[in-house]
């Protein structure tokens, strides 16, 4: 089984519609899974209709009982996050600072406290167009450890495609180069990733190709909207050699790929599937294919 | 007043509002711009002013000291996020996973186990006339962005504490970091583009924002293209829309090469000053 990852350091770059395209290119021979899990979008591309949804718990958080609490304020003196609220005599722990470390319940002498899991999110196993299966979630208003959520996602899609034999797992990434993105990553065969030359898409790629190195993973780089930039469009090739890193092609500035959201579509679709950038398109998922070793046929 | 610049997904022009907006607003007073976007921090790319300051930004992380330590194993036992682990005979700390608790530190039986500090990022401080800029930049592969934005904000209470009109340029989503930089603002302003992608992340930043209690409006980046979904939540919702940023190519253009958009977009600088209008009027 291979594993393609999609990433583009920043958001707007056009990663998911672009993810999306590739899903639709692979079929029913992919499993999909958005570790996108903050701006989860691949859904509205992608016509899912849900199989299976579960609650995803990840994390913990204190509570006190109020009955058993003796006021002694250890609580407040070892927690580090500000989370414990008082007036002296009332205890309370305030949910959306705590940090679920557990310090307050192992040193309350009178054992008032509690730690109860956190409801991370939600997560759905969905059929899609493309007649392939997709892994998404929902991560939970200000959820921690959304790191986690991408990893559950993530092995979710593996499971699902070791039991019905799927070749190729893809995966719209997180964005960023922190927690989420790391989980992302782990396990796979191959990188994409999606570029813009403007000054702040050129810093992103060199950040999170900083991060790559760190996983020792190959990948290659699509430059989105390229004409809008020469200067930085050439930077970004010079770097791409210089790296090492596959130039998998390059899409022009083209307002279609909005057009092809608002219809909930892709570009790869009618009344866009002859355009150019249709066509770029196609070529980029041919060159990812021979990169990962991997055909569809 | 602090105002909280945020969107719920990235790459919808929240660092070019955030720049133009506090560039324009610095004409007629002193603004402080905190970049709390860390682990992408794009404001200096920008804003180019004359460095003030430069500081290494610290978290605490258990260290262990072999001598006395019993092999108790109470430290694993304790850490909730598999930070720290008994490995044989040796207690391993793995520090981009550490959330700085405390909590094996203070249990350990023998104090094996004192606290240091460790980098896990920078700090940035640079100043053009009338405009402030605090960034702060995570270090590649550390996990934790929020104690970096703690530490930031706590820059500026120190460093710049007279400041009086503060916007904050929130990290994109809905988790932790950006409720960090959402919970202590007077008001938010979410950016989004009139598309589905962009309504569909504008419904969970809402949800955000009222699940804080916080006061809010809504800017409209690339206004034209798309459809008139997020005008029309906005209105069914009551959320005021100050300013809608027009679709121009040449927009594009003039941020890609990193350069302020107003002073070359009329229409830019006419929303912005809607803008600005509006956040002074609250
Ligand atoms: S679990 Fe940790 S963060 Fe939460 S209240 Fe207790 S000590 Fe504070
Ligand atoms: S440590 Fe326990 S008993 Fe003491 S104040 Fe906190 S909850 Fe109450
Ligand atoms: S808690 Fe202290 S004594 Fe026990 S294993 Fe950990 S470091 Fe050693
Ligand atoms: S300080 Fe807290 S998070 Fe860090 S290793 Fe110790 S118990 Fe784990």
């Amino acid at each position: 089984m291979k594993e393609i990852v999609v990433l583009s350091g920043k958001g707007g770059t056009g990663k998911t519609s672009l993810t999306a395209s590739f899903a639709l290119l692979a079929g029913s021979s992919a499993v999909v899974a958005d570790c996108d899990v903050d701006a989860s979008d691949m859904h509205l591309l992608m016509g899912p209709v849900v199989k299976q949804k579960e609650l995803f718990y990840s994390g913990k958080e204190a509570v006190i009982d109020q009955e058993a609490c003796i006021s002694c304020s250890r609580c407040l003196e070892v927690c580090r996050f500000d989370a414990v609220l008082s007036d002296g005599t009332h205890f309370e722990i305030e949910p959306v600072s705590c940090e679920g470390c557990g310090y307050c319940a192992r040193v309350c002498p009178a054992d008032a406290i509690s730690m109860k899991p956190s409801l991370a999110g939600e997560l759905y196993i969905s059929e899609v167009r493309s007649g392939a299966h997709m892994v998404h979630a929902r991560l939970g208003i200000g959820a921690e450890n959304s790191g986690k959520l991408v990893a559950r996602v993530k092995n979710e899609a593996k499971t699902l495609a070791t039991r019905d034999s799927k070749a190729l797992v893809l995966v719209d990434g997180s964005p960023g180069i922190g927690c989420p993105v790391v989980s992302s990553l782990s396990g796979a065969d191959y990188i994409v990733i999606v570029t813009e030359p403007t000054i702040s898409g050129w810093h992103d790629l060199k950040r999170l190709r900083e991060l790559l190195g760190k996983f020792r993973l190959p990948s290659g780089c699509v430059i989105n909207k390229a004409d809008l930039n020469d200067e930085y469009a050439d930077k970004i090739r010079k770097y791409l050699e210089e790296e090492k890193m596959d130039m998998l092609g390059t899409l022009p500035y083209d307002e279609n790929f909005t057009a092809a959201m608002v219809q909930g579509k892709t570009i790869l679709e009618e009344p866009f599937s002859e355009s150019e950038t249709a066509e770029n398109v196609r070529g980029i998922w041919q060159k990812i294919q021979a990169a990962v070793g991997w055909s569809k046929e | 007043m602090k105002i909280t610049i945020a969107s719920g997904k990235g790459g919808t022009g929240k660092t070019t509002l955030s720049t133009n907006l506090a560039a324009l607003w610095a004409e007629k007073r002193h603004i402080t711009l905190l970049d709390l976007d860390v682990e992408e921090p794009n404001s200096g790319l920008f804003l180019k002013g004359t460095p003030i300051n430069r500081e290494i930004l610290e978290k605490f992380i258990p260290e262990w000291h072999a001598d006395k330590c019993r092999l108790c194993g109470l430290c694993q036992e304790v850490c909730e996020f598999n930070a720290i682990m008994k490995l044989g005979t040796e207690i391993m700390v793995f520090p981009e996973l550490c959330h700085s608790c405390h909590a094996c530190s203070g249990l350990c039986p023998t104090g094996s186990l004192p606290m240091v500090a460790r980098e896990m990022g920078e700090l940035y401080h640079y100043r053009m006339d009338n405009l402030d800029v605090v960034e702060g930049r995570l270090a590649v592969g550390e996990e934790q962005a929020v104690p970096a934005i703690k530490k930031v904000k706590e820059y500026q209470k120190r460093e710049i504490p007279d400041a009086d009109l503060i916007l904050m340029d929130s990290p994109p989503g809905t988790s932790c970091p950006v409720i960090e930089t959402v919970k202590d603002a007077d008001f938010v302003i979410l950016i989004t583009e009139p598309t589905p992608f962009g309504l569909h992340d504008l419904k969970l930043a809402v949800e955000t924002v009222r699940g804080l209690d916080k006061e809010m409006a809504v800017v409209i980046n690339r206004h034209g293209i798309g459809d008139d979904g997020v005008e029309n939540y906005c209105s069914d919702e009551g959320l005021q829309i100050p300013a809608r940023i027009p679709q121009d190519l040449n927009i594009a253009k003039t941020y890609s090469a990193g350069k302020l958009i107003y002073p070359v977009h009329p229409g830019m600088k006419e929303e912005l000053s809607h803008l600005i209008v509006f956040l002074e009027s609250l």
